[in-house]
């Protein structure tokens, strides 16, 4: 391995194997700049999104995850896992910032938010 | 280059003029707005509802913040604009801010008038403008109280009800003898009168005001010409209003009444342009939303380059906002010389209807209980469509007329132009609306509500928003003539998936999806929690509790605050509660530093702003001092409020507090469709405010009064007289079957009084007083309680579902 390749493994960090987080569910990683909800979609995917909705700042991490979409707590907005971006009507109001997330051997590596 | 667009106003005019401009021509200008209301803007017109409790303010914002970030490069709200300087093209607004414009769009509004009456200046006279006034309206109507409404037109009326629903008695008092008298005929007023007289509004007709009187700078009452005086503690002035013209005179433009423009908007200057209340077009200054849009649509051709562009004026139409009170009125609605009136009344239904013809055309119209034809008339009246071919038929509405007339009726919704508004409250057209449909495969009305917004606020275009889904898809729309179904996710009603999930014996949240061919991978947060309940109730013991299906609250067993943080409200059995309890309660809130400890209206307490993280250790203190979860979250049994009754009370005639503990012990733990509030009270004086509970027990000297169907939230609604039972043991067998039968039958989210009305009291007692029925449904309820009564905290405590409230991880903290 040469130095360079050391500098990116830095900047990703391991928080845990993608089966702590439930199905259809998701777990806060906590942060200096706030929280990062990671979910796990029925189809076994993941994603990561600040836990914070576009709409009030609802922690999004604690809503129910349906499709590839979260909805949040507070006020029920559909927030697409993919993009942070709200759905149906309220599409374009804004997004919840995506984190980057990368899954190597069963585990969860989340970039800098 | 941008050219610089300045708006003084940030109403509905000023922001739709905006869109308007931007719909067309994104780039051409660098938006400036300036507002005189500290907030964003939002629909002036269902401050209505709000006043009512019906709506929220959150629902009636039209631009969020967001929208303002995205189009408008400065937005200065709660400052005022002094003047122009034509000459220069200079805004001047308070505290020296001076800002140049190419175009300005004076979207003012209007201001209410207020009588120059003797104590005009007191406190507790307000007018009904903006969201403070309806603040002020709602802060009053909490101390309950006499209200009096000066002014019987389309905003007193609403305001009167509007308070009316807040617990406050209303009159309103018109200088006229007919109500709305701009909007409505002598026969209609008539009957508006007894329809607010039922809905606990009263009205004083004729009336003039002389006085409004007061005592220690508070209204206390106002005197009228003739002596009467109707005391009241708050006093609502809704007598018009007038443009708001101050700026533009200020400046030196042209006004009368208002401000005034020409065909194109324009005002006494060529760069300024006014629109909305505060413009007079052909000596008319408009107070109501449909000519704004239509003005504000010219403008917009005008400022992206349309010379040709002309506002030809508004024929109006008028819709009363109070439940369940349908009243319509457009045009020339009261006749006059050379007209002709049609007229439909049925005293049974109350319904009237008039429609005034002349020359063969619609003149105007004016509905009252039956409205559902309004849009038909307005639309034949506006194309000003010769009627003779169907003159016979045409009260009765378009689906007569046009199958006698052998007329599909779509095709008068087929022929409207695309750019043709459908949805006045958000502002959406017909094209909108079909394209949607056809672009994003929708097929049902709530799907198109979520993308569009159409039909999504007053609902009055749902008929017509229906016509175009059916237009639009052909033999692919399901008309909803069937039961509603549970979500957009399916077409299947609450009752149809009920009745499958036993017939077919299905036992799991994708069992359920697959048999009844859902239409997404794994739902959504409104079909999944209702499945949820579906299938433990039918298959208690049985069925595995799906974590990921419950709304937060009840994954977490706590109830989500807007910040995150979480309250919990132990179980306090009957409102009974110790020095023990109350010991610990304190060595909680000390030891978490627990912010907020209140009193809830169930007779417990409630610990606010608990993190999350601390949930389980909270749950292990008040566990070991033998409290339980009050479950203040759920869909379940919440409290059973209860008064001291016949162990201190010199009026108890029985033992109310030891009933409520008893129903309490037994029931906890039940989950159920809505959330269940009991209450007991000991004698017919009610101090447990049984009558307004999900269920209540009133107790009388010869045994126990049964009630069933109160609200005190949303809608407010007193209980209906279930039966009436002997004994106690009988009182709990009572409550538990029509528990049962309300888990058994209701639909996932429908409170019992809603239920009651859909299927009926009398089948329900029907159930409740045949004793083998009641028999079998308590034994029901007994068996599903063996598996509900489970401590969740407890549970939590030992450890089940510990990464609910663990962070995943606690790697990136500190970087």
């Amino acid at each position: 391995m040469n130095a360079m390749a050391k500098v990116v493994e830095a900047a990703w960090t391991d928080v845990g194997a993608v089966t702590d987080v439930p199905l259809r569910g998701a777990r806060r990683v906590p942060t200096p700049h706030g929280d990062i909800a990671v979910f796990r979609t029925g189809d076994g995917r993941v994603f990561a999104l600040k836990d914070a909705c576009p709409h009030k700042g609802g922690p999004l991490s604690q809503g129910i995850v349906h499709g590839h979409a979260v909805a949040c707590p507070l006020h029920n907005w559909s927030i697409e896992l993919a993009t942070g971006e709200p759905l149906g009507a309220d599409r374009g109001k804004g997004c919840a910032p995506v984190v980057p997330l990368e899954v190597r051997d069963g585990r969860i590596f989340l970039g800098r938010l | 280059m941008t050219e610089k667009l300045v708006v003084v106003g940030n109403g509905m005019a000023g922001c739709r003029a905006v869109e308007e401009i931007l719909k067309r021509d994104p780039g051409r200008y660098a938006v400036t707005i300036f507002g005189a209301e500290p907030r964003v803007n939002y629909d002036r017109i269902m401050l209505s509802p709000v006043l009512a409790g019906e709506k929220t303010f959150d629902q009636i914002v039209i631009n969020d913040s967001a929208w303002y970030d995205r189009n408008v490069a400065a937005l200065h709200t709660g400052r005022t604009v002094r003047r122009i300087d034509l000459a220069a093209k200079l805004v001047e607004a308070e505290g020296g801010l001076k800002v140049p414009y190419d175009k300005l769009i004076l979207a003012t509004g209007s201001d209410p008038v207020r009588l120059p009456l003797p104590g005009a200046d007191l406190a507790g006279v307000v007018t009904f403008r903006d969201l403070d006034d309806v603040n002020a309206m709602v802060a009053a109507a909490d101390a309950g109280g006499r209200a009096v409404v000066i002014g019987g037109g389309l905003l007193g009326l609403e305001a009167a009800y509007g308070l009316v629903r807040r617990g406050m008695q209303a009159t309103v008092v018109h200088l006229m003898d007919v109500l709305m008298e701009r909007q409505l005929d002598d026969s209609a007023s008539f009957l508006l009168r007894g329809a607010l007289a039922d809905r606990g509004v009263e009205t004083v007709l004729g009336a003039q005001s002389e006085a409004i009187l007061g005592e220690d700078g508070r209204v206390t009452g106002l005197k009228l010409k003739d002596g009467r005086v109707l005391p009241c503690d708050i006093l609502v002035m809704a007598v018009g209003i007038r443009p708001a013209t101050g700026v533009a005179q200020a400046s030196g433009l042209t006004c009368n009444r208002g401000v005034v423009v020409d065909d194109q908007m324009r005002t006494s200057d060529p760069s300024v342009f006014a629109i909305g209340e505060c413009a007079e077009h052909r000596g008319i200054a408009y107070g109501l939303v449909a000519p704004i849009w239509d003005m504000c649509r010219t403008l917009a051709d005008v400022l992206t380059g349309d010379e040709a562009a002309a506002y030809a004026g508004s024929i109006l139409q008028t819709r009363l906002k109070v439940s369940g009170v349908d009243v319509f009125s457009a045009g020339k609605f009261a006749g006059g010389p050379g007209c002709e009136d049609l007229v439909f009344r049925d005293a049974g239904r109350c319904v009237y209807k008039r429609v005034v013809v002349e020359d063969g055309k619609i003149a105007g119209a004016v509905l009252f209980g039956d409205v559902a034809d309004g849009g038909w008339y307005f639309d034949l009246m506006r194309r000003g469509e010769d009627i003779a071919p169907m003159r016979e038929t045409l009260v009765f509405g378009q689906a007569i007329t046009e199958a006698l007339r052998g007329v599909d009726p779509r095709s008068a919704v087929a022929a409207m132009p695309d750019q043709q508004e459908v949805c006045g409250c958000n502002g959406v057209c017909k094209g909108a609306i079909t394209g949607a449909i056809t672009s994003q495969s929708l097929s049902t009305l709530e799907a198109v509500r979520a993308v569009t917004k159409a039909s999504a606020s007053c609902g009055s275009c749902t008929p017509l928003v229906e016509q175009l889904l059916q237009l639009t898809l052909g033999d692919g729309f399901q008309a909803q003539t069937g039961p509603k179904p549970v979500c957009s996710c399916t077409g299947h009603g609450h009752d149809e998936v009920r009745r499958r999930i036993l017939a077919e014996s299905l036992k799991s949240i994708p069992a359920v999806m697959q048999a009844l061919e859902w239409t997404t991978p794994d739902g959504c947060s409104s079909c999944r929690p209702a499945l949820n309940y579906y299938l433990l109730c039918a298959w208690p013991g049985d069925y595995r509790d799906d974590k990921q299906s419950r709304f937060i609250n009840e994954r977490a067993h706590a109830n989500i605050q807007k910040d995150g943080t979480f309250s919990v409200v132990p179980r306090m059995w009957g409102g009974v509660t110790s020095a023990d309890e109350l010991r610990a309660i304190a060595d909680v809130v000390d030891k978490f530093k627990i912010p907020t400890v209140k009193v809830t209206g169930g007779q417990r307490i409630d610990l606010l702003g608990v993190r999350k993280d601390d949930l389980p250790a909270v749950w292990s203190d008040l566990n070991a001092a033998g409290m339980v979860s009050g479950a203040a979250y759920a869909k379940g049994l919440r409290t059973v409020k209860t008064c001291v009754g016949s162990d201190w009370c010199r009026f108890g005639t029985q033992d109310s507090t030891g009933l409520g503990i008893r129903l309490e012990k037994f029931m906890w733990g039940a989950w159920t469709p809505a959330k269940v509030k009991l209450g007991v009270s000991g004698c017919p004086r009610n101090c447990a405010e049984a009558t307004c509970k999900d269920i209540g027990v009133v107790c009388v000297e010869s045994g126990y009064e049964i009630v069933i169907g109160g609200a005190a939230g949303l809608h407010v609604r007193q209980c209906d007289p279930l039966t009436k039972v002997a004994t106690e043991q009988e009182a709990i067998w009572t409550i538990c079957a029509v528990t049962q039968l309300y888990r058994e039958r209701g639909w996932y989210l429908e409170r019992i009084y809603k239920w009651m009305t859909r299927v009926g009291l009398d089948g329900i007692r029907a159930e409740i007083e045949d004793p083998e029925r009641r028999r079998a449904l308590y034994d029901r309820f007994a068996y599903s309680q063996r598996f509900a009564q489970i401590d969740p905290w407890a549970e939590r405590v030992a450890g089940r579902h510990a990464e609910e409230f663990n962070p995943l991880s606690r790697r990136m903290e500190l970087t």
